[in-house]
C-alpha cells in the first residue's frame, strides 16, 4: 500500500480499511447475505419439519387430481370431474373476466367524472367532488357487501323479474339478456374481424407516413372503425347470416317450481359478478377521476393560449395539443389503477364469486396444499403486475419528452 | 367663441355606480357559474336532479323515516307494508359490540383508557403550535405502545393478576381495526424508510433485496397476504411456537404496507436536488447522520400528501381482515346481521350506513389534516 500513496502526490494516505467506503460496503452486504440464509434456513428446515410432523404432501401433483365440487360461473368447460388444475383455470379466467369489464366502466366514468370535475359548472363540479370523496374514503369491502347484501337483495326474486326494453331482465338469480348463438360458418366472420383490425392498422400507419411527407390528412379513424365494423357484417350478410340471437325464455305459468327463467337460455351474469363489476368500477372510478383531473390540470395554461394564437379551434386544441400531453401524465398512475382493480377483484372471495382467490381458497380447503395454492395465487398476481410494469415502462419511454 | 364654450369640463366627480346588480352577488355568481350559457343552463338543471334524486332517498332513509328507539326488530318493522328507514335502535343497541367486540364488559375501562391516552398523545402531536413534540412522540411511539399492550391483553406476574387476560379473540369491532390500522401505519413507515433507503442504496446485494421485496408485496392483493400469513406463518415457525391470530394479520399488513410506503419515501429521496447529498457529505456527515439531518426531513416533507394516501389506503384495507376470520368494525357487523332479534329489510342497508359513516369520518379527516399539515409545511418557494 505504500507505493499507492507515493504514486499519487498530494493525495492523503490512505485511510484505514475501517473507514474505506468499499470494504464497509462489502462488509455490510456479506452481513445481510449471511443474516438472510440464516433466516431463509430457519424458515425452510421449520417448514420442512412442519409439513412431515402434519402429514401433508407437497408438490404440484394434486393439480391432478378430482376436484368434485362446482362453481356459478365457468368460461370454460368445468364440471364436479374436473381436476383441481382446471379449477384454479377457472378462477384465473373469471379473475380476468373481472378485471376487463371493471377496467372498461371504470375508464369510462372515471374520465366523465374528472372531466365534470373541471366543470365550470358550480353543481356539476360538486358533484364530481362529492363522488370522489365519498367512495374513495369508503373501504372497497364495505362497498362491494353493500351492492352484494344490501343492494342486490331487495331486486325481485326468482320469479319476478324487472326489464329494460323487454330484452335485458333483473332478479336475484342474476342480469339475463339474449345471447348471440352461432352457427357453422360464423368463423369467417371472425377472420374478417382479424383481417379488418389488421387492415385499419395498417392505414393508420401509411396515413400517418403520408401525413408526414405531404402534410395531407386523412380520415384513418372513421375510415379503421368503418372497416372493423364494415367487413364483419358484409361477410356476415354474404355468408347468409349464420348468428342468431337466443332471448331467456321466462315461464310465467306452469308448476310454480318451474316458473323463472329457464336454464341455459340466453346469457346470464350472475349477481356475484354484478356487484363486484358495479362495486369495483365505481371505487376505482373515483381514483381514476383523480388522476384524469390532475393530468388535464397539469398541461400548462399556455398551451392552451399559444394554440388559440395559432387559430387552432377550440375542440382540435383539445384533440391534438391538450389530450396528447395530458395522456403523458396520466398513462402511468391509470395503469396502476387497472393493477389495483385486478388485485381487488381478489375481494370477490368475502361475496363467493369464483375467481381465483375464491377457487384457490377452496382447493385449499380440500387438499390442505397451503404452500402450493398460495405460490399458484402469488405467481398469477406476480406476473400480471410485473407485466403491467413492463408496458408502463416502455410507455413511459415511448412518451417522454425527448430533450436535449 | 370662447374657450368654455368649445370644451365642456367637468368640475364634480361622477357618482360612483354600483355595479350592475346582474354581475355581483347571488344573482350575479349563478349567472356565471350556473346559467352562462344554454348548455349549461341544462346540465345545471340535470345537475340539480341528480343531486336531488341522491340526496332525498338517503336523507328520507337515514332522517325522516328512521327508528331512534326500540328494543328488537318489531321497533323497526312498523306496520303493515310501511316503508321503514334505517333502524339506529339495532345500531344503538350493537354500539358496545361495534366498538370493542366481544371484549369483557367488566374490562371495558382498560380499552377507554387506552382510547383516551391515545387521543390525549395524538392531538398534542397533530397541533402545529403545541411544543415538546420530541416527548410527545417518544411517549405516544415508545411508552404508549407498551402501556396499551399491558392494557389491552392483561397483565399477569407471577401468580397474581393483576390485570385479567383478554384474549384477542374476544377482541373486535372498532378496537381491531385501529390497532392493525395503527401499528401497520407506525411500524411501516420506519421499514418503509429503510426499504426506500436500500432500493437507492449503491450496494448491489442490498438494492437488490430491497427491489426484490418491494416488487414482490407490491405485486400480490393483501388477501393473499394475510391468508399467507394467516396460514404459512405457523408452518415457517418452530414445532411448539404458537403466534397470536392477531400478530399473524399485524405482521402481514405491516410488511405488506410497508412496500407501499418505500415506494412513496424513494420519490421523495429521487426529488431532493443532488447538491444536498453533496453539501452534506462536503460537511464531513457520515450516511445516517446526512440521512437524519439533512435528506429524510426535505424527501419526508415532500411526501406527507403520499404518506397520508398510504396510511388512508391501510385504514380501509384493514376491513379485509374478516375474511381470515377476524372480526374488525365491518366483521362485527357482518356477523350481527345473523341475529334473528333484529333481523329487518333494512338492517343491512343501516349497518353499512353507519360503517360507511365511521370509516369515512376517520378517512376524510385523515386526508383533510394532510392537506392543512402540507399548506404547513409549505415553507419556501411560495408565490
Amino acid at each position: 500500500m505504500s507505493s499507492d500513496t507515493q504514486d499519487r502526490a498530494g493525495a492523503p494516505a490512505r485511510a484505514s480499511l475501517l473507514n474505506d467506503p468499499k470494504a464497509r460496503g462489502l462488509f455490510y452486504q456479506i452481513v445481510v447475505v449471511v443474516g438472510l440464509a440464516l433466516f431463509f434456513w430457519f424458515i425452510v428446515s421449520n417448514t420442512i419439519h412442519n409439513l412431515q410432523r402434519l402429514n401433508i404432501a407437497s408438490g404440484f401433483g394434486f393439480l391432478e387430481n378430482t376436484a368434485g365440487f362446482g362453481t356459478s360461473q365457468s368460461l370454460i368447460n368445468y364440471s364436479e370431474s374436473s381436476s383441481y388444475g382446471d379449477a384454479i383455470l377457472v378462477g384465473l379466467l373469471n379473475t380476468i373476466l373481472v378485471a376487463v369489464i371493471g377496467i372498461f366502466f371504470a375508464t369510462l366514468l372515471g374520465f366523465l367524472i374528472g372531466v365534470a370535475r373541471l366543470s365550470n359548472n358550480w353543481i356539476i363540479s360538486k358533484l364530481a367532488y362529492c363522488y370522489v370523496e365519498l367512495l374513495r374514503n369508503v373501504p372497497l369491502l364495505l362497498q362491494i357487501f353493500f351492492w352484494y347484501f344490501a343492494v342486490l337483495r331487495s331486486i325481485p326474486g326468482k320469479r319476478e323479474k324487472w326489464s329494460l326494453f323487454d330484452t335485458f331482465h333483473l332478479n336475484i338469480v342474476g342480469l339475463r339478456g339474449p345471447a348471440p348463438i352461432f352457427e357453422p360458418g360464423s368463423q369467417f366472420m371472425f377472420y374478417a374481424l382479424i383481417v379488418a383490425i389488421g387492415a385499419a392498422f395498417g392505414l393508420s400507419r401509411w396515413a400517418r407516413k403520408r401525413q408526414d411527407a405531404t402534410g395531407q390528412q386523412f380520415p384513418s379513424f372513421w375510415a379503421g372503425l368503418g372497416l372493423i365494423i364494415g367487413l364483419p357484417t358484409v361477410v356476415c350478410l354474404l355468408t347468409g347470416v349464420p348468428v342468431h340471437l337466443e332471448y331467456p325464455v321466462f315461464n310465467e305459468t306452469g308448476p310454480i317450481l318451474k316458473r323463472g327463467f329457464e336454464l341455459g337460455t340466453g346469457f346470464n351474469l350472475i349477481p356475484e359478478l354484478l356487484a363486484l363489476v358495479l362495486a369495483l368500477s365505481l371505487y376505482t372510478a373515483a381514483f381514476i377521476a383523480e388522476i384524469v383531473r390532475a393530468g388535464i390540470q397539469a398541461v400548462s395554461h399556455g398551451q392552451t393560449e399559444a394554440a388559440q394564437a395559432l387559430g387552432i379551434r377550440q375542440g382540435l386544441t383539445l384533440r391534438l395539443v391538450v389530450i396528447p400531453q395530458a395522456m403523458r401524465v396520466i398513462i402511468p398512475p391509470l395503469t396502476s389503477q387497472f393493477l389495483n382493480l385486478t388485485k381487488n377483484s381478489s375481494l370477490a372471495v368475502a361475496i363467493g364469486f369464483p375467481d381465483l382467490v375464491s377457487m384457490g381458497g377452496t382447493v385449499l380447503n380440500q387438499t390442505g396444499q397451503a404452500l402450493e395454492v398460495i405460490a399458484i395465487w402469488m405467481a398469477v398476481y406476480l406476473s400480471l403486475s410485473l407485466l403491467t410494469s413492463a408496458f408502463m415502462n416502455w410507455y413511459n419511454q415511448r412518451m417522454a419528452l425527448v430533450e436535449r | 367663441m370662447s374657450d368654455a364654450q368649445m370644451f365642456q369640463i367637468r368640475t364634480v366627480e361622477a357618482p360612483r355606480l354600483p355595479a350592475p346588480s346582474s354581475t355581483t352577488g347571488v344573482i350575479g355568481w349563478m349567472r356565471q357559474n350556473l346559467f352562462s350559457s344554454i348548455g349549461n343552463t341544462v346540465l345545471t338543471i340535470l345537475g340539480a336532479l341528480i343531486a336531488w334524486a341522491l340526496i332525498e332517498p338517503l336523507i328520507e332513509f337515514a332522517l325522516v323515516k328512521a327508528v331512534w328507539t326500540g328494543d328488537d326488530r318489531t321497533a323497526c318493522l312498523g306496520a303493515d307494508g310501511e316503508h321503514i328507514g334505517a333502524c339506529w335502535a339495532y345500531v344503538g343497541d350493537y354500539m358496545q359490540q361495534f366498538i370493542y367486540g366481544r371484549y369483557t364488559t367488566s374490562e371495558l375501562w382498560r380499552v377507554n383508557t387506552v382510547y383516551g391516552l391515545f387521543a390525549l398523545l395524538l392531538v398534542p402531536l397533530l397541533a402545529p403550535s403545541v411544543p415538546y413534540k420530541g416527548i410527545n412522540a417518544l411517549l405516544l411511539l415508545v411508552a404508549f405502545p407498551i402501556v396499551a399492550y399491558y392494557l389491552l391483553t392483561g397483565l399477569v406476574i407471577g401468580d397474581t393478576v393483576i390485570l385479567p387476560i383478554v384474549e384477542t379473540a374476544q377482541w373486535g369491532g372498532l378496537l381491531v381495526t385501529l390497532v392493525i390500522a395503527v401499528t401497520g401505519i407506525t411500524a411501516s413507515l420506519p421499514l418503509g424508510i429503510l426499504f426506500a433507503l436500500g432500493r437507492r442504496s449503491n450496494m448491489p446485494i442490498i438494492k437488490l433485496i430491497s427491489v426484490i421485496f418491494i416488487e414482490f408485496w407490491r405485486g400480490v392483493p393483501l388477501i393473499t397476504v394475510l391468508f399467507m400469513s394467516s396460514v404459512m406463518l405457523p408452518l415457517f415457525l418452530p414445532d411448539g411456537v404458537t403466534f397470536d391470530k392477531l400478530l399473524r394479520v399485524l405482521v402481514g399488513v405491516t410488511l405488506f404496507s410497508s412496500a407501499y410506503m418505500a415506494e412513496v419515501v424513494r420519490g421523495g429521496l429521487q426529488a431532493i436536488p443532488k447538491g444536498q447529498y453533496e453539501g452534506a457529505m462536503a460537511l464531513g456527515l457520515r450516511f445516517w447522520p446526512m440521512m437524519y439531518l439533512i435528506i429524510l426531513p426535505q424527501a419526508l416533507k415532500l411526501v406527507i400528501p403520499g404518506i397520508v394516501n398510504t396510511f388512508i389506503g391501510l385504514f380501509k384495507d384493514t376491513t379485509l381482515v374478516l375474511i381470515v376470520g377476524m372480526f374488525d368494525l365491518l366483521g362485527m357487523i357482518q356477523s350481527s346481521f345473523a341475529d334473528p332479534s333484529w333481523a329487518t329489510p333494512t338492517q343491512a342497508h343501516t349497518g353499512y350506513l353507519f360503517a360507511a359513516f365511521v370509516f369515512f369520518v376517520f378517512c376524510f379527516g385523515m386526508s383533510r389534516y394532510s392537506i392543512f399539515v402540507e399548506k404547513q409545511l409549505h415553507t419556501g418557494h411560495k408565490r
